[in-house]
């Protein structure tokens, strides 16, 4: 009998479970085609092209600024999911080439430079929308109405980069939350439900992204802490206020389903790599993301706080993971 | 009696693909004898056993070679009729050169063991049972070879409630423990009778995994007519039960402190087989010269589950077994979670040897790495309630202080973590490194102290 071959040596475990971290990001990647297809449907092509452009941006700053493996990098799908969520939180006339800028700016300023994959503190795609809001305020806060016509191409976006953006046939129209805000009006929760508003492009349709959460919640994809205790504290205070006045504060199932709250509760308040890792410590992420957008929604400068509550979070989470350590087993 | 509608677990761990049905029905069978046989002085944990006979010397089947080295030690016996040839250093599982008593088989010996059993166990004093168990050589057989006496001597001061046999068997592959069940269910049960007798604990349990339905029930109906307190234990399938700590808490719904064995929560936990080992003694006499090994794997022609003789060598098991289906192989001893490579088939089966996996080199992936992304897959699937993300990012920085806060060191090693990272880190391994360079540490300071 020859000697067989046994010249690699690791140690065990030799079995692997199959889950990737390729596979896990791909499998949120086509978990918001719908939301796409939802929005194209909802405001054009217009819409697809807002994010395709700021994909496009992402994954060009992925290929070209990856220190290493350029091509590891793009495949691994995180850079896609970071391009497609900043494009859904754009609003659907906004300009092509800030979109692409956004993308570039998500990735390049809050992935690359932090060390690629893993290393970021704050979601690369929210990093992206904060950069766009300080610099081009008119343009993301134009928003159009959703209007019919799969191929209709809303002129704000073929605006030129540098040049104010041709906004006469824009008809720009306030959100429910800045209504809610400044002249306190609800929209009906059947609208809010099936996205018949306007908004952001990812952020109209509560019954998808309902959905896509369930999705994910059950192929275990994200904690179901973070949503829960998003949207427990988002309700439960909201109610209490609500309570107190309704003429002046809304209704907890106008805050669930209103503004950016459910795409930044599934999406990227889950972002594993910005969101603790203890069980505890996310009870408390979650509690502070709920409690912000309640704070910034109701009394704050602008009519949505989603953004700002997750980016504030995010740089609580080291901290958190070091006070919600774990205790082990034989310790208790 | 609602026990025996009782799923037990305990909390975490993870889930592999079983791979059990490759020799989970096929019977034991005896794997027959070889020319030689090399028998490693350090088979088990503790000092080395010191061997009694010269070069030269003839020896009997099952009469005694070597002497315990030390209280936590054990004899060792010759598996075969046959002449001493050397005692040398040979090569072993754990990839050192050993001591080991080298003996060639007599051709024209019949190889009939001649039952001779010692005192009956109902006349021995408590010392005399625990010096009768040392020396039949017998160990752990789940894969650890920890000295059985040891753990059956209740130190003063101590109290021993429960006996609990281990028939968990949560590695993949392994079917040994399995078959031994099915196939020695009154072993196990005078086995228990036996220790029992020494014990009084207040209750045995035998947990078994409920993916072996066949040996929970006849080890159910065995123990109800047996007269003894046993209560048989169905575990849902999850891995690493079969780790004490995790048995104990599966069964007990308790925790095993920090740093403390299990007779600190009044338990006593035993492989099954090795308990079917310990009746065999006490019945005819015959010391652990054989166990049953599992060899199975993707590479190997027949799966089988084997009594094979203690030293002999892995080449000849790969031969009775049909043979390699591919020579570029990776050969695992033990499960695939827990065991350990070799580089070698030239090495005798010892008496820790449980399973021998062959599995085709091209079948274990080449994984891709990447960085982690605090996904918490390992936090929910340690068992010890550890933090491996956080672990892993301290050893990448060579921070082994700092992992020893984070209780690096009650990690037993278990591979779940490793298993669902799904950047493919290296958790477990690198964890193993940091245990050893702080063990080394902790030694050399109490040397200079």
């Amino acid at each position: 009998m020859s000697r067989p071959a046994m010249t690699t040596v690791s140690t065990s475990p030799y079995l692997h479970d199959t889950a990737t971290t390729p596979k896990i990001m791909w499998e949120v990647v086509f978990s918001l085609l719908p939301m796409v297809a939802a929005a194209w449907y909802f405001f054009g092509l217009g819409a697809f092209m807002v994010v395709f452009f700021s994909t496009m941006g992402s994954m060009l700053t992925e290929f070209f600024f990856t220190s290493g493996d350029r091509w590891k990098a793009v495949r691994d799908g995180s850079g896609l999911i970071t391009g497609i969520l900043l494009g859904l939180c754009l609003p659907p006339g906004f300009p092509l080439w800030m979109a692409f800028m956004g993308g570039v700016v998500a990735i390049g300023m809050g992935k690359v430079i932090w060390g690629g994959l893993g290393q970021n503190v704050f979601n690369p795609a929210l990093v992206g929308r904060a950069f766009l809001q300080a610099a081009f305020p008119t343009a993301i806060t134009t928003w159009s109405p959703p209007d019919g016509g799969w191929f209709s191409l809303n002129s704000g976006n073929a605006a030129w980069p540098f040049m104010q953006a041709d906004h006469v046939d824009a008809i720009s129209t306030a959100t429910p939350l800045s209504q809610m805000k400044f002249e306190h009006v609800f929209a009906p929760t059947s609208d809010l439900f099936l996205g018949n508003i306007p908004g952001s492009l990812g952020e109209t349709s509560s019954v998808l992204l309902l959905l896509a959460g369930i999705y994910l919640l059950v192929r275990k994809i994200i904690n179901w802490r973070i949503p829960v205790s998003i949207l427990t504290t988002v309700a439960v205070m909201s109610a209490i206020f609500w309570w107190i006045d309704p003429k002046v504060y809304p209704s907890p199932d106008f805050m669930l389903f209103s503004g950016g709250l459910l795409l930044g509760t599934f999406y990227m308040a889950t972002d594993l790599v910005t969101s603790p890792i203890t069980p505890k410590g996310l009870w408390w992420y979650g509690f502070g993301i709920g409690f912000f957008v309640v704070l910034i929604r109701l009394w704050g400068g602008l009519p949505e706080g989603v953004m700002y509550a997750i980016l504030l979070m995010n740089a609580a989470t080291p901290l958190i993971n070091k006070f919600t350590r774990i205790k082990p087993y034989g310790y208790r | 009696m609602t026990a025996d509608f009782k799923i037990s677990t305990f909390k975490h761990g993870v889930h592999p693909e079983e791979f059990k049905h490759l020799t989970d029905s096929r019977l034991i069978e005896q794997m027959p004898f070889v020319d030689e046989y090399v028998l490693p002085l350090g088979q088990h944990i503790g000092a080395p056993s010191i061997p009694i006979v010269r070069k030269g010397q003839k020896v009997r089947r099952g009469e005694k070679i070597a002497d315990p080295g030390g209280f936590v030690s054990v004899a060792l016996h010759s598996p075969v009729d046959g002449i001493v040839k050397a005692i040398e250093l040979a090569e072993t599982n754990t990839g050192q050169m050993v001591q080991s008593i080298r003996i060639q088989a007599d051709p024209y010996s019949s190889q009939i063991f001649v039952p001779h059993p010692p005192t009956p166990y109902e006349d021995l004093s408590i010392d005399e049972f625990i010096r009768s168990v040392q020396q039949s050589g017998l160990v752990g057989l789940g894969g650890a070879a920890f000295p059985a006496h040891v753990k059956f001597k209740i130190p003063q001061g101590k109290t021993c409630k429960y006996i609990m046999l281990n028939g968990c068997e949560c590695e993949p592959f392994l079917t040994s423990d399995h078959r031994t069940m099915v196939e020695k269910p009154d072993d196990v049960i005078h086995g228990i009778r036996i220790l029992q007798h020494f014990v009084k604990a207040e209750k045995v349990f035998i947990g078994i995994e409920d993916n072996k339905p066949d040996a929970i029930k006849v080890l159910r109906e065995k123990a109800s007519s047996s007269g003894l307190p046993i209560e048989v234990v169905s575990l849902k399938v999850k891995y690493p039960q079969g780790a004490e700590k995790m048995l104990i808490t599966a069964i007990l719904n308790k925790e095993v402190p920090s740093g403390k064995l299990p007779l600190d929560v009044e338990t006593l936990v035993s492989n099954v087989s090795s308990i079917a080992a310990l009746s065999e003694w006490f019945q005819t006499g015959k010391p652990l010269i054989d166990r049953v090994v599992t060899v199975t794997g993707n590479a190997i022609r027949q799966p089988s589950n084997l009594r094979v003789p203690i030293g002999t060598s892995m080449n000849e098991v790969i031969r009775y077994c049909g043979g390699l289906l591919t020579q570029n192989i990776r050969l695992l001893l033990g499960g695939p979670m827990m065991g350990l490579v070799q580089r070698s088939t030239t090495i005798p089966v010892v008496k820790g040897t449980s399973g021998m996996l062959f599995i085709e080199e091209e079948k274990i992936a080449d994984m891709d790495a990447y960085s982690c992304i605090r996904c918490g897959r390992c936090v929910d699937a340690c068992p010890m309630f550890l933090n491996p993300s956080a672990l892993g990012m301290l050893a990448k920085k060579a921070l082994w202080e700092d992992m020893e806060e984070n209780h690096v060191m009650d990690c037993f090693e278990c591979g779940s973590c490793s298993f669902v990272c799904p950047s493919h880190i290296p958790l477990v391994q690198s964890f193993r490194v940091a245990k050893g360079i702080l063990k080394k540490r902790k030694a050399s300071e109490l040397s200079k102290a």
